[in-house]
């Protein structure tokens, strides 16, 4: 009998990359149940729109999503009538109202390939005929549905009529499927709720000849073999995760054997492997380099080794590594149990573990945090050969739509150490706020900033008093509805720029009622008093359009409590409590309203 | 392997798949037996079936089985785990 194998924290290491895809296959209903109830899922309603058979792609889909803390409610296309579906609608697609609309289009749904006779005009006329058939799709759905759309490109075909030159000639598919990819890139790239799912890479990973098996197309119309699966839906899961702001945040990395080949502390700094002389170091520097390119992306590195801190230190200031002691911005090296190091890093970088990838080449310590650190992942990375592709392939850091707060975070996440640092310095917390000299800048949306509002939305747990979640499609909504009042907030200080980090929006009820639909802000900068801030520009705003009471909303959850007392901290009366903890609060608003926030310049202010 | 083996085995992949501890199958039993055994839910127990044992079907013989016996004498022939 096949029981449950030793799970991960929240997230279940069967799905996570490499898969054992026979124990999926067989399991995935006690996988289901498994995952369904646990706490604090998110819901989205997501349309299948396939070209081949999609059932089991729903499947493990299902279960990939609900991994990632999201429950789908499916609508599933009848057998390859996305077209259809697309352009004329049915009534139960129109009424699913989808989040996210996905097209599983494969090569088997490109009904004309170009012929050996045809001239480069009548090529390119069926390339463009080809390509606008789903570019129809995709804007139809698009005027109707307030919804993301997700489709697939097209794989290579399992053969080649004229051998190599498929790929250069003109006539040939393999050069015809390239040019019609690039054409739904440049869609990608105009559009950005629309997102590729690169099946091309898939099945190129995967090995194409297994992909096409043709048992499974002529048997049951499934456009790849159903061992497949588990890796189309991995990956598409990816994408949603990210759109909704699931994605991993940092890396925690060991340092003997993850690193760097050899034990620091036993074998000394110039014994390591690392550096291009010899393979076993080649390959540690090739992992080095892999890691530092996060950086870029806005990953935060951090170490967590079993090792004395002035051997970690050297063994980072290797000359051949490519990882410097500057690049992390926490390093825990000591005797400590691996797993409080990292709720130490948790606390004092103040995200949570669950968005921690943590690599280490050890089975125990993975097993101990994985066991005692709830959600996070510790890919079973086996030989340092394998390092990179284990890691990559589970899409941890799956970028969708990146802001240039992103890109900036390792520096925002080493301003902050800083800001801890000069605290430890003052006696009074007041002085301390008005010596990081913090410029906020608080207004009504602006189309530029919509995109980090629709993400900070989706990420912020904590600091959330409604944990109402809205798509960059919502947000564009909000900025168009003259009933809201929608302010963001970005703060400066001496030691940097946080961006965008607060939002709110109320909706106005009666002409002289506001009620506050959400109110986030990024633990980044909590405790600047920016709440303050922010609350007196909504009342400032609320006054000018004649509202004369402000109604605020708290909605517990299982991350929010920090802000269970906000609105008595605001000075709001509490005027309604049920039994779950949901609170209503209430403010008179007149002229004579004092400002609360002391410390901060506001708009030059 | 003796067939007592193999529909051991069947009954364990049967009951993965179909999520239900009470499966018992035997040479006779077909689709109409099991109730959510349908045809979508044919092709992922044939994959279970060919990790389980270590084999593969063609396409003809799966088109063409007609009960678990069928597929029992099939595996009895090319089973290698």
């Amino acid at each position: 009998m096949l029981y449950f194998k030793t799970k991960c924290g929240d997230n279940l290491k069967e799905l996570s990359y490499p898969f054992d895809v026979e124990y999926l296959i067989k399991n995935k209903k006690k996988i289901r149940k498994e995952l369904i109830n646990k706490p604090g899922l998110i819901e989205k309603n997501i349309a299948i729109l396939g070209g081949s058979t999609t059932s089991e792609i729903k499947n493990m889909l299902d279960i990939f999503l609900l991994n990632h803390g999201i429950k789908a409610n499916f609508y599933e296309s009848e057998y390859n009538q996305y077209f259809e579906d697309a352009m004329f609608g049915n009534p139960e697609l129109d009424n699913f109202n989808p989040d996210i609309i996905y097209i599983h289009t494969s090569n088997v749904n490109i009904i004309n390939y170009p012929s050996i006779t045809d001239d480069e005009k009548e090529i390119n006329n069926l390339l463009n005929s080809t390509y606008e058939r789903f570019e129809k799709i995709w804007d139809n759905l698009f005027a109707k549905f307030n919804s993301v759309i997700i489709q697939n490109n097209f794989e290579y075909p399992y053969y080649r009529l004229m051998g190599n030159k498929e790929a250069s000639d003109i006539h040939g598919r393999i050069n015809f499927i390239n040019h019609l990819n690039q054409k739904f890139y440049d869609y990608a790239n105009k559009h950005s709720n629309f997102f590729i799912n690169d099946i091309n890479y898939i099945s190129a990973c995967y090995g194409l000849d297994k992909w096409a098996n043709q048992f499974y197309y002529h048997m049951y119309k499934y456009a790849m073999e159903v061992p497949a699966i588990p890796f189309l839906a991995s990956n598409l899961a990816n994408i949603i995760k990210s759109i909704y702001g699931k994605n991993k945040k940092a890396f925690v990395l060991d340092l003997d054997n993850t690193l760097w080949g050899g034990i620091v502390g036993d074998d000394g700094v110039n014994n390591l492997k690392i550096g291009p002389e010899v393979s076993s170091g080649q390959v540690f520097l090739e992992f080095q380099n892999y890691i530092k390119e996060h950086k870029k992306l806005g990953v935060i590195l951090n170490v967590d080794s079993k090792n004395d801190y002035e051997n970690a230190i050297a063994g980072l200031n290797h000359p051949a590594g490519s990882l410097k002691p500057d690049d992390f911005i926490i390093i825990k090296a000591n005797w400590e149990p691996k797993n409080l190091n990292v709720k130490a890093i948790s606390e004092e970088l103040n995200i949570g573990a669950d968005s921690f990838v943590f690599v280490d080449d050890n089975p125990a310590e993975r097993k101990i945090v994985s066991n005692y650190i709830e959600g996070i992942a510790t890919p079973e990375i086996d030989v340092p050969e394998n390092y990179i592709r284990i890691i990559d392939h589970n899409g941890y850091f799956e970028l969708t739509n990146y802001t240039k707060e992103d890109l900036k975070k390792s520096e925002l996440y080493k301003d902050n150490a800083k800001r801890s640092q000069m605290m430890s310095t003052f006696d009074n917390y007041e002085d301390y706020l008005l010596s990081l000299k913090m410029k906020a800048e608080i207004n009504s949306f602006k189309p530029i900033y919509l995109e980090r509002i629709s993400q900070l939305s989706n990420k912020s747990n904590q600091f959330n008093l409604t944990t109402k979640r809205y798509s960059l499609a919502d947000i564009e909504n909000v900025l168009n509805d003259d009933d809201k009042i929608k302010i963001y907030g970005k703060l400066e200080d001496m030691f940097g720029d946080n961006g965008v980090i607060s939002v709110v929006i109320g909706s106005i009820k009666n002409k002289v009622e506001l009620h506050i639909d959400l109110w986030i802000m990024s633990c980044r900068v909590l405790k600047r008093n920016m709440e303050y801030a922010m609350l007196d520009e909504l009342v400032k705003e609320s006054l000018q359009k004649g509202i004369k009471t402000i109604y605020g909303y708290y909605y517990p959850t299982l991350k929010n409590k920090m802000v269970k007392d906000f609105y008595d901290l605001q000075g709001f009366e509490l005027i309604n409590e049920d039994e779950e903890g949901n609170k209503t609060y209430k403010l008179e608003i007149n002229s004579n309203y004092e400002n609360k926030n002391k410390v901060i310049e506001v708009n030059g202010k | 392997m003796k067939k007592e083996e193999i529909y051991e085995r069947l009954n364990n992949v049967f009951r993965d798949i179909f999520d239900d501890e009470s499966i018992v199958v035997n040479e006779n039993t077909t689709a109409n037996d099991i109730e959510d055994w349908d045809s979508l839910e044919h092709i992922n127990l044939i994959v279970a079936v060919e990790q389980e044992f270590g084999m593969k079907f063609n396409m003809n013989e799966v088109t063409s089985m007609k009960n678990v016996g069928e597929m029992a004498s099939i595996i009895l022939e090319r089973a290698t785990k």
